[in-house]
């Protein structure tokens, strides 16, 4: 399959290594990717935080950037909720641009659920010797409905020692702009969060999503807890050829 | 003048670690109740669906189902006042209760008196209002105000209600055991309801067939006050009305299930009119609008007059459960309050409350009529920026955002941004993270470390990598 990563411009900027990660998978699986370059950002912050007019100039560009692409593939589950839930809010005024939305929406994956879904994947022949504990995050689990399906893929991974997070449906606090403009109710939030993390005794935090795994990784670094936070995706990069 | 933005009530919030204990016991108990009770109906999620019908089905016709209802409680022999805000509603409910030389009022269900600021407007008219439900009145005495829909006084712990009851009651000693917490209570309470003429109620449901009002209740306590004193009037915001009375059928098990965790709560009045030789003889339903219907006219936000008020979206909010109620500054708070409030009080005061959320989706979850607050909180959060902009001749998060815009607007130019914030974030950096960012960013790095920006872009690497792709 002819796969057309989203890399978003969040992981472009702050997390290329989880962009390579994506690549390494999907060929290593077979598939052929590729990299539209006049992609930037889904509008996702715009439209969240009160700008849905600057929003809708970056649906505009997502649908001429990724018209004609057979399987767009993101690495971030919140950019994915934003075009499967946000975009046809923001087109809804432009009957030509909705039903490209339309059109586009049953061809945008994200990653873990591209390799579950579209692929029927679990085991995606990685090798990976650590403890690992999954943070599901909001929009997988309440807007993306995924479940333990990235669990599953965990689970699969050679050597990796799964322990569950407890508290997995609470929110990290993250939230955006809501970490900046409420940042003290966020990083109470944070706390309990980080609290359930060291609970597991994992060596490595990972999810879906780098903005969730930023924010959590930012209040275990402060701690210098020593635990990591590693997108999925680069967990399940890592091969037995590769250590 | 003080702050009363969310984020500043909720710096104070934090700080009360005992509230904050109170709370989140509160709320870990009863999401546990509503989890297992409303799971065990196998046909939840089709009574979901029926709840959210019949509610968007009475919005979709308010005027018809009010007109009707005005006529038939006028036919069982009520009285129906329109109120366009809280002044007239106040002005209708001072009226009535001066017309019968009342010196004092009974109340129950009193958010929507909150809403009109009803009981300072008494006091100043010489009228005390005596709030007797359990948590209404623990919230009178304390002087405090509400910081929960259903449970008022959720931010106290029964040492605090114990100590409260005995400096308030003149009984003396009381141990902290609930029934004797309760009986005490009991004893101040039934002295009003034996000795007061007007009561004043809120309703849950009012039905246009029949000119059927409900409440629904815990203690008994609304049961005194709708059958004892002489005269009753009820106030009820105008989307409360159902067209039918089978629609009681859906939000009687709605409503206990998702409020308390109950599978029926104890105590349901429904009353029609007047009836000789029972219950009051004089009954006022007062309709208010009060900006109901600018909600109702937003096409996005309307399913907000949705809510019945169970509160199931506040014990689930993790917001909540750290700032409590007090942070959202109105009778209104957690997801629905965040939502409601700025729709009835406007931007200027309530402006902050949309973006009291992560948008984390638990309350859309679990919302009996399955109203979409996260959808609303975003559309709100763009009117509330809109009027905050329009207000000011710079702004500097639009400023922000329009340079994000341009930066995303391809050309090359977020490669370029990167390359600059690679070199703006020298000063910044140390061993790898940025442990204090400047200016309204500053909120991140109190304690979290913000990571630096790579090198190497994804978009760089890709280039340097080569156009032919590699399979296999």
């Amino acid at each position: 399959m002819k796969v057309s990563l989203f890399i978003t411009c969040f992981n472009d900027t702050l997390f290329p290594q989880t962009g390579k990660a994506v690549v390494e998978v999907l060929e290593r699986l077979g598939h052929e990717v590729e990299f539209r370059t006049d992609q930037t950002c889904c509008g996702q912050m715009h439209n969240n935080s009160g700008y849905p007019v600057e929003a809708l100039t970056l649906v505009r560009r997502f649908v001429d950037v990724f018209r004609h692409a057979d399987v767009v593939v993101v690495p971030s589950t919140s950019c994915t909720v934003t075009v499967r839930t946000a975009y046809p809010r923001l087109a809804a005024e432009d009957a030509s641009l909705l039903s490209e939305v339309e059109a586009l929406i049953p061809r945008v994956y994200e990653f873990s659920e591209f390799l579950t879904d579209a692929l029927g994947l679990e085991d995606v022949g990685a090798y990976y010797p650590h403890r690992v504990t999954y943070h599901a995050s909001c929009n997988s689990l309440r807007g993306l409905k995924l479940g333990d399906a990235p669990k599953a893929l965990l689970k699969a991974v050679k050597g990796l020692d799964f322990v569950d997070l407890p508290a997995i449906e609470e929110c990290c606090g993250f939230g955006g702009t809501f970490a900046v403009k409420n940042s003290e109710v966020s990083t109470a939030m944070l706390s309990d969060k980080m609290r359930a993390v060291l609970a597991t005794g994992a060596e490595v935090v990972t999810a879906g999503d780098n903005s969730c795994l930023m924010h959590i990784a930012g209040g275990l670094s402060r701690l210098k807890t020593g635990v990591r936070a590693m997108h999925l995706a680069e967990i399940l990069a890592c091969t037995e050829a590769g250590v | 003048m003080t702050d009363t933005s969310f984020p500043a009530l909720a710096h104070v919030a934090l700080g009360k670690s005992q509230m904050r204990r109170n709370i989140r016991k509160a709320t870990s108990t009863i999401r546990a109740r509503t989890a297992r009770v409303t799971a065990e109906l196998p046909d939840w999620e089709a009574l979901r669906s029926a709840g959210s019908a019949i509610k968007a089905g009475a919005m979709r016709e308010l005027d018809t189902h009010l007109l009707k209802l005005e006529q038939s409680v006028t036919a069982a022999g009520g009285q129906v006042h329109w109120a366009r805000d809280a002044e007239e509603a106040r002005e209708i409910i001072i009226e009535i209760a001066r017309r019968h030389g009342a010196e004092r009022v009974i109340k129950i269900k009193s958010m929507t008196t909150d809403e009109i600021d009803l009981n300072p407007a008494m006091i100043a008219a010489g009228i005390d209002p005596i709030e007797t439900d359990l948590a209404d009145m623990i919230v009178q005495l304390a002087h405090d105000t509400p910081s929960h829909i259903l449970v008022p006084a959720i931010h106290r712990n029964r040492a605090e209600i114990q100590e409260l009851f005995e400096q308030t009651f003149g009984q003396g000693k009381l141990s902290d055991v609930p029934t004797e917490l309760t009986a005490a209570a009991r004893r101040y309470l039934r002295e009003k309801f034996l000795n007061t003429k007007v009561a004043i109620s809120g309703a849950n449901f009012a039905v246009a067939e029949t000119g059927t009002v409900g409440v629904v209740e815990s203690e008994g306590n609304g049961r005194m006050c709708l059958t004892l004193p002489r005269v009753l009037v009820s106030l009820m915001g105008i989307e409360k009305v159902l067209p039918r009375f089978a629609d009681l059928d859906v939000f009687l098990q709605l409503l206990p299930r998702s409020a308390t965790g109950e599978r029926m709560n104890p105590y349901t009045s429904l009353w029609t009119g007047v009836r000789k030789d029972d219950g009051p003889e004089e009954f006022h339903l007062v309709l208010l609008d009060n900006g109901r219907t600018k909600i109702l006219a937003d096409p996005v936000s309307r399913e907000t007059l949705h809510c019945i008020r169970c509160s199931r979206c506040l014990n689930v909010c993790p917001v909540y459960e750290r700032t409590g109620g007090h942070a959202y500054n109105s009778m209104y708070q957690g997801p629905i309050g965040a939502i409601v409030t700025p729709q009835l009080k406007g931007y200027e005061e309530a402006g902050s409350l949309p973006f009291a959320s992560t948008l984390c989706g638990a309350c859309y979850e679990v919302c009996p009529v399955k109203i979409d607050i996260p959808k609303v909180l975003v559309h709100l959060r763009a009117k509330s920026t809109a009027a905050r902009v329009a207000g000011h001749a710079f702004d500097g998060e639009a400023l922000a955002m329009k340079a994000a815009l341009w930066m995303f607007g391809g050309n090359g130019r977020m490669a370029a941004a990167q390359a600059f914030g690679r070199v703006g974030q020298k000063m910044l950096a140390h061993d790898g993270v940025i442990s204090r960012l400047p200016g309204p960013l500053s909120g991140w790095t109190d304690a979290r470390d913000f990571p630096t920006i790579p090198k190497e872009s994804f978009r760089d690497w890709w280039k340097k990598r080569g156009r032919k792709p590699r399979v296999g």
